[in-house]
């Protein structure tokens, strides 16, 4: 039992020492960092981004109550490590000299915000900076609107109740502030110990209490499962998977963009191993079949070659865990600034992911060759000539596609992205196949009329026919990768951003009565502005097909949420910009009343299917409509949105009010204020804060793909040379004999730069087409984007093959063609 | 150097010495050979397994650089030659034929007698190319892939190869050592006639000692001296 054991880590341990097995274990060590080093990232940047999203609630999690909280919760907290804030907010008049105002006043401890910071300025709409703290008992903090309802300026003293405040900034941000329809009155930050002084809350006033929480995941996850079951009647939670749909979206955007980036790192790193494990099984062939002379025995054969795949897997595994942990620290560091030095350190669990997968890639790659290796005559003793049968082709591919896609979802868990990746592949290497096999027949049929080192080159190309095929397959793989990422990251990730322009809307309008509309319209059109308005009725959904909504079940809270509250309608006569229609048709004109069009991820919680009739109360009268058509929403492009939109003529005979959004440049602040003096009902939403938040996503994202692109150009380099490698013995030694024969280097060099230039391009070509077609594909399916096809990835993908390939064959050749041809020929 | 490097000498060496590094420390395995060879002569190169007769072929072919010493190729300084200067003067002088054959296995019997032939640059290879392999028997076996032959046809293949560029001289590492008897002997007097035919030099190791007396000279190394 040993024996063979013994016998087969030996052998590694010899191969190690005689330098051949570098690129296998190169290439595993590559697939295996990628791997730790992407799953920490994914994980712990995800928790990252998730933090910045945090900034939303100030704070990880946030108990909310119309009556004081106990302290219980807090004790709770403080124990398990998390961090607490506290806030209570009511509204109240403002008094500044004659002047009164409404506002609504924010009262915060020491340690708010627990996330994201909150940012004041100077003068109303002036340069705003970040502040570390909070008002000082006796300041105040206020929103520009307060102080243009009450004709002041910071400095000024104002009263709160019974308390008189002096404001010492203009409040410009701060993070939980929201942009709901109901965030009506203006903001005045004040420091909690004031409030009992002000003498506003009283038995019976309006007042919301909230308890922050912020912390590590565990903790935090824990602390909710505590507190939850014990929340009192009027207590309400809320964690980031409350937050808007605008936000969240970004969010799965990057998590989706990341995954990506991970796949194509651990997918080049697996083509690397599959190309590298299949010579190191040809190499086994000699000792193999000399074994098999002497009588070795199959199982003995076959329980070495285990060995000796084990021997490897944890040796490389050990080596690529290492360079992972290394990786993450680079990352860490990279990320110190964004992350806030907040990245929990990376556990066992990227470490035992990364050994397995050692196992789990050289099982899938090797284990095919290892087992013809078995078949192996031992004729091949007396007749060097006779291979093996060789390998099936096809077995190993095979075998290495079912790992891979195993490996895909187990390291993203995305179905869609894993699918539609998978297919690409698929079918991109069947198309490289086909191209293949059609260079190789056009290489054999002009070959007689070519020269020497044209003859040569396809000459080569020929005779390692499978080879070759199996060459343009892993190449035109790997730059397919390779471009597909440079696609994401270029077209897609800029699309992403460009969805989002500087000039996107960042005023939200509300609260727009009938009868000013033509006068703000006119307004607007006076001022070159463009609004964006749109007509609003509040109904309540009741019936879908006939069916109470009232005694539904729904999928998920979420759901059930929705359905139960006043919803916000509309109508227009086209589909707007940011909107597109999944199914059904869009209302012909002139339209017929009667028709809505809802949102697809709304309609698939609420189980709504194209046709079905939908009833509606409007404050005690009925309406229905017929759903002709269902709509996906582009929610963070921050225009008015609705989740069901209904056809001209269907609800104007009931009460509405219009919404608006525009851009106000930083200097524009003026037309705003003319605005609410003006029309001094519309309330204006400030949501340049939000916007600033997905952009930071965005760019977090954008930083992240990048950095994990490192690693799949390291896994895509371990590709090229692991190809080239496959071929070397062969290559070392013809060019020996061509030397022997009077070839100089120069013609010998351009033989090989004439093969793999062709093999290049060829493979280069075909990636780019596959390249278009799955990011097209992905662009639609997966990220929800257009995506317009780019004619420069043809060159882009033909040059990139060429470059790649020649020079990394040039570079493998060279060092063939720099010994002395007798120490080559003495080998064979 | 005038005497050994007269009008009929196309091959000579003074002091050729090569040593290698070995686990029991430096070796040397050619030491100090003088040699000189006339034009149109034939000269057999006979020892033991061992004796260094490769290493001296290689090394009067230029495929390896001796330690110490020189070699002379047609009046040519080897050791005053880069890799490809050396190439360049066997692609035009030079014929070779290998115990284990060496054809390209990715090449036809005729892509592989063309070889010489392009490498130097010369026209109309094909034709000499057929025309030789039809001299060696195996006008029927052009566009077979070496896998496809048999030892003696591989063998005569590799002839063909080494004669078509009509070469000065011809270095033969134990032509006949992988084959019977039989063939062996064809092949054997196919190098003679070939070599007759041509006025060829030719080099050969050998330990055949029917075929070393066929030889005008015979040169008998003995642990890397000339005996
Ligand atoms: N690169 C090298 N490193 C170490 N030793 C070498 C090297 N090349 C040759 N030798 C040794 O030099 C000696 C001469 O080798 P060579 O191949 O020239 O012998 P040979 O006379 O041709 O023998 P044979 O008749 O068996 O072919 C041998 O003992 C061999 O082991
Ligand atoms: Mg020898």
């Amino acid at each position: 039992m040993t024996g063979p054991l013994l016998q087969g880590i030996r052998s590694v341990l010899r191969d190690l020492r005689a330098g051949e097995l570098r690129v296998l274990v190169a290439a595993v060590c590559v697939a295996v960092a990628s791997m730790t080093a992407v799953g920490f990232f994914t994980d712990r940047v995800g928790q990252a981004v998730a933090m910045r999203s945090a900034e939303v609630l100030a704070a990880d999690l946030v108990v909310r109550s119309n009556r004081p909280i106990p302290g219980d919760y807090l004790d709770q907290a403080g124990e398990a490590g998390l961090a607490t804030a506290t806030g209570t907010s009511f509204p109240s008049v403002v008094v500044a000299g004659e002047r009164t105002a409404l506002a609504d006043i924010e009262a915060v401890s020491e340690a708010y915000p627990l996330r994201g910071s909150v940012r004041t300025s100077a003068t109303p709409y002036g340069e705003a900076r970040p502040e570390g703290g909070i008002p000082a008992t006796g300041e105040a903090w206020a929103d520009p609107k307060l102080l243009a309802r009450l004709d002041i300026l910071p400095g000024s003293v104002i009263g709160v109740g019974a308390l008189k405040l002096t404001v010492t900034r203009v409040l410009d941000y701060r993070p939980d502030q929201g942009w709901s329809f109901v965030d009506l009155a203006p903001t005045l930050l004040i420091n909690e110990g004031d409030v009992p002084a002000t003498g506003l809350i009283q038995p019976g006033s309006r007042v919301s209490y909230r308890q922050m929480f912020a912390g590590p995941r565990q903790a935090l996850e824990a602390f909710r499962g505590v507190v939850e079951p014990r929340l009192g009647v009027s207590e309400r939670i809320r964690d980031l998977q409350d937050a808007g749909p605008e936000i969240r979206r970004a969010l799965e955007r990057a998590q989706r963009f990341l995954g990506l980036a991970a796949l194509v790192a651990v997918l080049l790193g697996a083509i690397a191993v599959a190309m590298a494990a299949a010579r190191y099984a040809r190499r086994q062939i000699d000792p193999v079949a000399l074994m098999k002379a002497f009588g070795a025995r199959q199982t003995y054969l076959l329980q070495m070659a285990c060995a000796q795949l084990v021997t490897i897997a944890l040796i490389s595994g050990a080596l690529g865990i290492g360079l992972g942990y290394l990786a993450q620290a680079g990352l860490s560091w990279l990320l110190a600034d964004i992350a806030g030095g907040r990245l929990p350190a990376p556990g066992l669990r990227p470490m035992a992911a990364g050994l397995v997968l050692a196992l789990v890639v050289l099982a899938g790659f090797a284990l095919p060759s290892v087992m013809a290796i078995r078949r192996v005559p031992p004729l091949r003793v007396l007749r060097r000539d006779i291979t093996a049968p060789p390998p099936s082709v096809w077995l190993v591919f095979g075998a290495a596609v079912a790992t891979v896609l195993g490996l895909m979802l187990w390291q993203v868990g995305d179905l869609g992205l894993t699918g539609w990746l998978a297919l690409g592949v698929a079918g991109l290497a069947l198309a490289l196949t086909g191209a293949a096999t059609l260079l190789l027949w056009l290489a054999g049929r002009v070959r007689g009329s070519a020269g020497a080192s044209w003859r040569y080159a396809l000459a080569g190309l020929a005779r390692r026919r499978s080879d070759s095929i199996v060459q343009v397959v892993a190449f035109g793989l790997g730059i397919m990768v390779l471009l597909l990422l440079a696609v994401v990251r270029g077209d897609l990730l800029g699309e992403w951003r460009a969805s989002l322009p500087e000039s996107a809307p960042n005023r939200f309008l509300i609260n727009i009565q009938p009868d000013e509309l033509t006068e703000v319209e006119a307004f607007f059109a006076g001022r070159d502005a463009d609004a964006n308005l749109m007509p609003l009725v509040r109904a309540r959904l009741t019936h879908i097909e006939g069916r109470s909504v009232e005694g539904m079940e729904f999928a998920s809270d979420r759901a059930g949420r929705l359905a139960n509250r006043e919803a916000n309608l509309s109508w227009a006569s086209g589909l707007q910009e940011d909107n597109r229609l999944t199914e059904g048709v869009w209302w012909t004109d002139p339209p017929a009343p009667g028709q809505v069009s809802v949102e697809e991820d709304f309609a698939r919680d609420l189980g709504i299917a194209l046709g079905d009739r939908l009833e509606f109360d409007v404050a005690g009268e009925t309406f229905a409509a017929t759903v002709t058509s269902l709509r996906s929403v582009q929610w963070d492009s921050f225009r008015p949105n609705f989740f069901m939109l209904f056809s001209p003529g269907t609800l104007e005979a009931f009460p509405r009010t219009h919404i608006g959004s525009l851009h106000v440049g930083r200097d524009d602040g003026s037309l705003l204020l003319e605005l609410i003096r003006l029309f001094p009902s519309i309330t204006v939403i400030d949501i340049d804060a939000m916007l600033g938040q997905v952009r930071r996503v965005m760019d977090q994202a954008a930083m992240a793909v990048q950095y994990v692109f490192l690693f799949s150009l390291a896994a895509g380099v371990a590709v090229l040379f692991a190809v080239v490698e496959s071929g070397r013995n062969e290559r070392m030694f013809e060019s020996a004999l061509l030397r022997a024969l009077g070839a100089r280097r120069r013609q010998i060099l351009a033989g090989a730069l004439i093969e793999f230039a062709l093999l290049g391009v060829l493979a280069g070509l075909v990636a780019a087409g596959g390249a278009q077609v799955c990011g097209a594909i992905m662009a639609e399916r997966v990220f929800g984007l257009d995506y317009a096809a780019d004619p420069m990835l043809w060159l882009i993908g033909g040059a990139t093959g060429l470059l790649l390939v020649a020079g990394t064959g040039l570079l493998a050749t060279r060092s063939v063609v720099s010994q002395p041809p007798v120490t080559v020929l003495r080998r064979f | 150097m005038s005497e050994v490097n007269g009008r009929d000498t196309v091959l000579a060496s003074r002091g050729l010495t090569k040593e290698v590094s070995s686990p029991e420390g430096p070796l040397t395995i050619v030491s100090g050979v003088d040699l000189e060879v006339r034009r149109g002569e034939s000269v057999a190169v006979v020892g033991e397994s061992g004796a260094g007769k490769s290493t001296l072929l290689a090394l009067l072919a230029g495929l390896d650089l001796p330690s110490a010493g020189e070699a002379w190729l047609d009046g040519i300084d080897l050791t005053t030659l880069d890799e490809d200067g050396r190439a360049e003067l066997r692609a035009r002088r030079v014929g070779f034929v290998f115990q284990s054959f060496h054809l390209v296995p990715s090449l036809t019997a005729v892509e592989n007698v063309m070889l010489p032939l392009e490498l130097a640059g010369d026209r109309g290879a094909r034709e000499a190319a057929g025309a030789v392999l039809d001299r060696v028997g195996l006008a029927r076996r052009l566009h077979h892939y070496p896998r496809q032959l048999s030892g003696g046809e591989r063998q005569r293949v590799a002839i063909a190869r080494a004669f078509v560029g009509q070469p000065l001289i011809l270095f033969a590492d134990e032509p006949t050592g992988n084959l019977d008897a039989v063939t062996g002997k064809r092949i054997a007097d196919l190098l003679f006639s070939l070599n007759a035919e041509q006025g060829a030099t030719l080099i050969l190791v050998t330990h055949d000692q029917s075929l070393a007396s066929r030889c005008d000279r015979v040169v008998r190394l003995d642990e890397g001296r000339v005996a």
